[in-house]
C-alpha cells in the first residue's frame, strides 16, 4: 500500500470535486429529466425556482473536476478527453442548452415549451454522456506513448450504455427526492410517486453495473471477491441494502428530507465502490495517479491555496443554500 | 480536411463567442456594484431602478458566459491534448486557481445577487454584488496570466518527458513579461465595451424620450466612463505594443505589415493588401518614419522586417494586419465619441443633442468588435506557436479523427448560433424597453416571505434640466 503522499491528496480532492458535482448537479439534471412529467405552469415553475439560485455553483464543481485534473494529472486529462471526445462534446452542448434555459424560459413566454424541451433534452444528453464516460473509463482505453491511441468510437459498448442509463436513472432519483424536500402540494405528491419508481430502478441499475464490472476484467474481480478484501468490499452492498430499505421506509412515512439524504448515501456508496475498482489508477488499468501526476512543485503550489480556499468555498456555498432554505413558493411574475 | 485546421477553427469559434460575454459581464458587474453603492449612499430610487434594469440583462449575459466558458475548460483537453499534457504542470495550476478563487466566488454569490434581495437585506446583498464583481476581475487576472504565459513563456524548465515544469518560483510564471500589459488592456477593454453598450442603450431611449430619468442618468455615467477610459486604453495599447515588439517581434511586424527591414526608420502603413506569398504589401498607403516613431518613439530608429524570420515561422500577415486596424480604428472612434460627449457636456447639451445620441447608438456594439479584433491580433499573431518559440501549434493537437472534429465543429456552429442568437435577441428586447420608474425585479424571484423591500422606488418628481 503506498504511503499518503501529495499525489494521493490531489486524487482525493479531485474525487471529492467529482462527487460534489455528481450529487449537486445530479439533482439539477434530474429535475431536467423529470420536467416533462411535471404539470405545465405552477409545478414546473416551482421546480425551476428550487434550483435557479444554485445551479451555477453546482456546475462549477465540474469545472473544478476538469481543471483540477488538468493541473494535477495533466496526462490523464490529455488521454481521457480525446478518448471520450464525442461524449464530452455532447455533454458540453447539453449543458449549454440546460444552462441557458433557466433564463430564457422566463424571457420568452411564447416559446417557453421550446426552452422547457431544451432543458430536458440538454439534461438528458449531459446525464447520458456522463454515465457512458464512466463506463468507457471502466472498460479501459487504449494508451500508447502517454497518449490516447484508440479510435473515436471505442467508448461505445453495451457496458458503457448500461452505465449511461444507470447514472441517468440515478440523477432522476436525486431530482425527485430534491423536489420532495423543496416543494409541497401537487408537485411534491407527484415527486413522491416518481421517487418510488426511480428508487427501485436505481437499485436495480446499481446491481446491474456492480454485477457487470467484475466481469470486464479479472483485476476488478480480484479486488472485489478474493479474500481478505472481500470482507471489506462486502460491506458496500450490505450498506446499499440498508440505505435502500431506509429510503423506501422514509418514502412511505412521508418524510421530506430523508429520501434525499438516503439517495445521497446511495451515490456515496456507489462512489466508494468505484474507488475500490479503480484506485490507484486514474485511467483504469493504464495510467496510475503517480504516472499522470504533474511535478510536486505544481501540486504543492495548488495545495497551499486549496487547503485554505476549499473550506471557504464550502462555507459560502453553504450560506447560499441556507439563504434559500425552506420550501419554494410560487411567485407571481410581476412582468 | 486537416485536423489541425479543424481543431483551431473550433477553438477559435468557441473562444470568440465565449469572450463576448465576459467582456460585457466584467464591465456590467462593476457597473452594478457602482449603482448599488450609489443607491445605498444616496437613497435615490433612480439608482435602484437602474440596478434592477441592468441586473436582468446581466443575468442573461452571465448565463451565456458560464456555459460557453465551461466548454472552453474542456476544450483544452479535447482539442489540444498534447499541449495539455506538456503545458499542464505550468498553466494548469493557474487555471485551477481561477476556479478556486473566481468561479466559485461568482457562482456562490450570484444566486443571492439575482434572487436574494428580499432574503438577506441590503448590506449582505451589496456584499453579494461586490463578490460577483470581484470574482469577474479575479477570473480575468488568472486566465490572462495563462494566456500571457503562452505568449511570453517565462520561469519554466523542460523535464525528461518533454513537459514544461516550473523552474523554481511561480512569480515569474504568473507575472510573465506580457501579463501586466494584457491584464490592463483587457480589463480596460471590458469597461470600455460596457460603457459603450450602456451609453448606446441610454442614447436609444433619449432619442425617444429625453426626460426619462433613468436614461439620462445612465447616459451621463456611460459617457464619463468612455471619455475617461478611451484615451487610457490607447496609452495602454501603445505600451502593450512596445512590449510585444520586445518579446514577439514577428507579431508586431505582421501588425505593421513590415516585410522588409527598415534600417533608417520604418514607415507607418495605413492601408494596403498584405501578400504573404510575395512577402510584400500591395497598394500600400504609408506615412514615412511614422512607424518607427510609434514603435520606438524615434522617427529614424531601425526596425527589422519579417523577412528576417523563416517563412514557416511567420504569422499569417493579412489577418493580423487587418484585425489590428479594425481595433485601432474603433479605438480612435471611441476617443472621438468621448470628446464629443465632453463638448456636449460643456455646452450643457449632453441630453439634448440628437447627433451625440445617434453617434452613441452607432458605437454601442463597437467594443465587442474591437475586443474580438484584439484577440484575433494576439492569437493569430502568436502563430505558428501555441507556446511562443517553444511549442508549435502543429504539434499541440489531439490525436483525433477529422470526421469527429468536423462533426463537432458543425454542431458547435449550429448550437451557438441558435442558442446565443436567441440570447442576443432577448438582450436586445430587454434593452429596447426604457428603464421604468418602478423597475421590476427579475421575474422569477423564488421568494415567499414578503421581507424587506429593496428600494422605495420613489423618483424625484421630474428630472431637472441639468445633467
Ligand atoms: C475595447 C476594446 C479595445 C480597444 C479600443 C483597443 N484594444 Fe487593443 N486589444 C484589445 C481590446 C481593445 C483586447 C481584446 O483586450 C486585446 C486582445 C488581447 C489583449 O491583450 O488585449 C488587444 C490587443 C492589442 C494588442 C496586441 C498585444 C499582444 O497580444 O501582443 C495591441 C498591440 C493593442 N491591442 C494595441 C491597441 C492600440 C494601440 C489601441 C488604440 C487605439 C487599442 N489596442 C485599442
Ligand atoms: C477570449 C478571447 C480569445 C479569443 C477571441 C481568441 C482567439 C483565438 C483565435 C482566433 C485562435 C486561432 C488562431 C489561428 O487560427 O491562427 C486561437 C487559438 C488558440 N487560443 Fe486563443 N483566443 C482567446 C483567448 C485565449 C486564451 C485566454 C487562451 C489560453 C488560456 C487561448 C489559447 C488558445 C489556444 C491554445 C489556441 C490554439 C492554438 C492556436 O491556434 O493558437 N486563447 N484563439
Ligand atoms: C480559453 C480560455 C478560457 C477558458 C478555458 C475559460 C473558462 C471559463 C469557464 C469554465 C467559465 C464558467 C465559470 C462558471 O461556471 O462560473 C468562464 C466564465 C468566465 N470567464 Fe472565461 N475562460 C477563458 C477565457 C476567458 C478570458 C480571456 C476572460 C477574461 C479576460 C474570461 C473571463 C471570464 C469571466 C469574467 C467569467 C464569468 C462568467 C461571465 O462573466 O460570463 N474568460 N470562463
Amino acid at each position: 500500500m503506498p504511503h499518503l503522499d501529495i499525489t494521493i491528496i490531489w486524487a482525493l480532492i479531485i474525487a471529492f470535486a467529482v462527487f460534489a458535482y455528481v450529487v449537486m448537479d445530479g439533482f439539477d439534471l434530474g429535475i431536467g429529466l423529470l420536467f416533462p412529467s411535471l404539470a405545465v405552469g405552477e409545478s414546473r415553475d416551482q421546480a425551476m425556482n428550487s434550483i435557479a439560485p444554485v445551479w451555477d455553483g453546482n456546475e462549477t464543481w465540474l469545472v473544478m473536476g476538469g481543471g483540477g485534473l488538468f493541473a494535477a494529472f495533466p496526462l490523464a486529462y490529455a488521454i481521457i478527453l480525446p478518448a471520450t471526445y464525442p461524449l464530452m462534446i455532447a455533454m458540453l452542448l447539453g449543458l449549454v442548452f440546460r444552462g441557458v434555459a433557466f433564463e430564457f424560459r422566463w424571457r420568452d413566454p411564447d416559446h417557453r415549451p421550446l426552452w422547457d424541451a431544451a432543458f430536458t433534452l440538454g439534461s438528458l444528453t449531459a446525464a447520458l454522456a456522463q454515465g457512458i464516460t464512466l463506463g468507457a473509463l471502466l472498460q479501459g482505453v487504449k494508451v500508447a506513448d502517454d497518449a490516447y491511441a484508440g479510435g473515436w468510437l471505442d467508448w461505445l459498448s453495451p457496458f458503457s450504455l448500461l452505465t449511461g442509463v444507470a447514472l441517468t436513472i440515478g440523477y432522476g432519483l436525486l431530482g425527485a427526492t430534491w423536489l420532495i424536500w423543496k416543494t409541497e402540494g401537487e408537485t411534491q405528491a407527484r415527486a413522491r410517486r416518481l421517487a418510488l419508481w426511480l428508487g427501485g430502478a436505481t437499485l436495480l441499475a446499481l446491481a446491474a453495473v456492480s454485477a457487470a464490472t467484475p466481469l470486464l476484467h479479472y483485476d476488478y474481480w480480484r479486488r472485489w471477491f478474493t479474500p481478505p478484501s472481500v470482507f471489506l468490499t462486502a460491506q458496500v452492498p450490505l450498506l446499499v441494502l440498508i440505505c435502500g430499505g431506509v429510503f423506501f421506509w422514509s418514502l412511505r412515512r412521508g418524510a421530506e428530507r430523508l429520501p434525499f439524504l438516503m439517495t445521497l448515501a446511495l451515490f456515496a456508496l456507489g462512489f466508494v465502490g468505484l474507488g475500490i475498482s479503480i484506485f490507484p489508477y486514474v485511467v483504469p488499468r493504464s495510467v496510475t495517479i503517480w504516472e499522470a501526476a504533474s511535478p510536486p512543485s505544481s501540486q504543492m503550489f495548488m495545495l497551499a491555496g486549496a487547503v485554505v480556499i476549499i473550506p471557504l468555498i464550502l462555507a459560502y456555498t453553504g450560506w447560499a443554500y441556507w439563504v434559500f432554505r425552506g420550501k419554494v413558493a410560487l411567485d407571481h411574475p410581476h412582468e | 480536411m486537416d485536423t489541425v485546421i479543424l481543431a483551431r477553427a473550433q477553438f477559435a469559434f468557441t473562444v470568440s463567442f465565449h469572450f463576448i460575454f465576459p467582456s460585457f459581464s466584467i464591465g456590467l458587474a462593476s457597473y452594478l456594484f457602482v449603482l448599488e453603492a450609489l443607491w445605498l449612499k444616496t437613497g435615490r430610487g433612480v439608482y435602484a431602478n437602474l440596478y434592477r434594469y441592468w441586473l436582468k440583462i446581466f443575468a442573461v449575459v452571465f448565463g451565456m458566459g458560464v456555459v460557453s466558458g465551461l466548454v472552453m475548460s474542456y476544450e483544452f483537453g479535447t482539442n489540444w491534448s498534447v499541449f495539455s499534457a506538456k503545458a499542464g504542470p505550468v498553466v494548469g495550476p493557474l487555471m485551477a486557481y481561477e476556479v478556486l478563487t473566481a468561479f466559485f466566488l461568482e457562482a456562490g454569490f450570484l444566486g443571492v445577487m439575482l434572487f436574494g434581495i428580499r432574503k438577506v437585506g441590503r448590506e449582505l446583498h451589496f456584499l453579494a454584488t461586490a463578490m460577483v464583481a470581484l470574482g469577474t476581475l479575479i477570473s480575468a487576472t488568472w486566465i490572462l496570466s495563462v494566456n500571457s504565459w503562452m505568449q511570453t513563456p517565462a520561469g519554466f524548465a523542460i523535464n525528461a518527458r518533454g513537459q514544461f515544469v516550473p523552474a523554481g518560483s511561480w512569480l515569474p510564471i504568473i507575472f510573465n513579461p506580457s501579463f501586466p500589459f494584457r491584464l490592463v488592456h483587457t480589463v480596460i477593454a471590458s469597461y470600455l465595451t460596457t460603457s459603450l453598450a450602456v451609453g448606446g442603450v441610454a442614447a436609444f431611449h433619449l432619442l425617444r424620450d429625453r426626460t426619462n430619468l433613468g436614461a439620462r442618468t445612465m447616459f451621463s455615467m456611460a459617457m464619463w466612463m468612455a471619455a475617461l477610459v478611451a484615451p487610457l486604453q490607447i496609452l495602454a495599447g501603445d505600451a502593450h505594443g512596445l512590449n510585444t515588439l520586445e518579446h514577439q517581434p514577428a507579431k508586431v511586424l505582421a501588425m505593421e505589415g513590415d516585410f522588409e527591414p527598415s534600417p533608417r526608420g520604418a514607415p507607418l502603413i495605413l492601408f494596403g493588401l498584405p501578400d504573404d506569398a510575395a512577402a510584400r504589401v500591395r497598394y500600400a498607403v504609408e506615412i514615412p518614419h511614422a512607424g518607427s516613431l510609434i514603435l520606438k518613439h524615434d522617427p529614424n530608429a531601425p526596425l527589422p522586417g519579417l523577412k528576417a524570420f523563416a517563412k514557416d515561422r511567420r504569422p499569417p500577415v493579412a489577418i493580423v494586419f487587418w484585425s489590428f486596424r479594425i481595433m485601432v480604428g474603433l479605438g480612435a472612434a471611441m476617443l472621438g465619441l468621448g470628446v464629443f460627449s465632453l463638448v456636449a457636456r460643456a455646452r450643457g447639451r449632453l441630453h439634448e443633442w440628437p447627433w451625440l445620441h445617434r453617434a452613441a447608438v452607432a458605437m454601442g456594439p463597437a467594443g465587442f468588435v474591437a475586443v474580438i479584433a484584439g484577440w484575433v491580433t494576439t492569437e493569430v499573431g502568436r502563430q505558428p506557436y501555441t507556446v511562443y518559440g517553444q511549442l508549435l501549434t502543429a504539434q499541440s493537437h489531439s490525436p483525433l479523427a477529422a470526421p469527429a472534429l468536423a462533426a463537432s465543429l458543425l454542431a458547435f456552429v449550429v448550437v451557438y448560433f441558435v442558442v446565443f442568437g436567441a440570447g442576443v435577441l432577448y438582450l436586445l428586447r430587454l434593452m429596447s424597453r426604457p428603464p421604468a420608474p418602478h423597475e421590476a425585479e427579475p421575474p422569477h424571484v423564488p421568494d415567499r416571505a414578503a421581507g424587506i423591500t429593496p428600494a422605495p422606488g420613489v423618483d424625484p418628481p421630474l428630472p431637472s434640466p441639468v445633467a
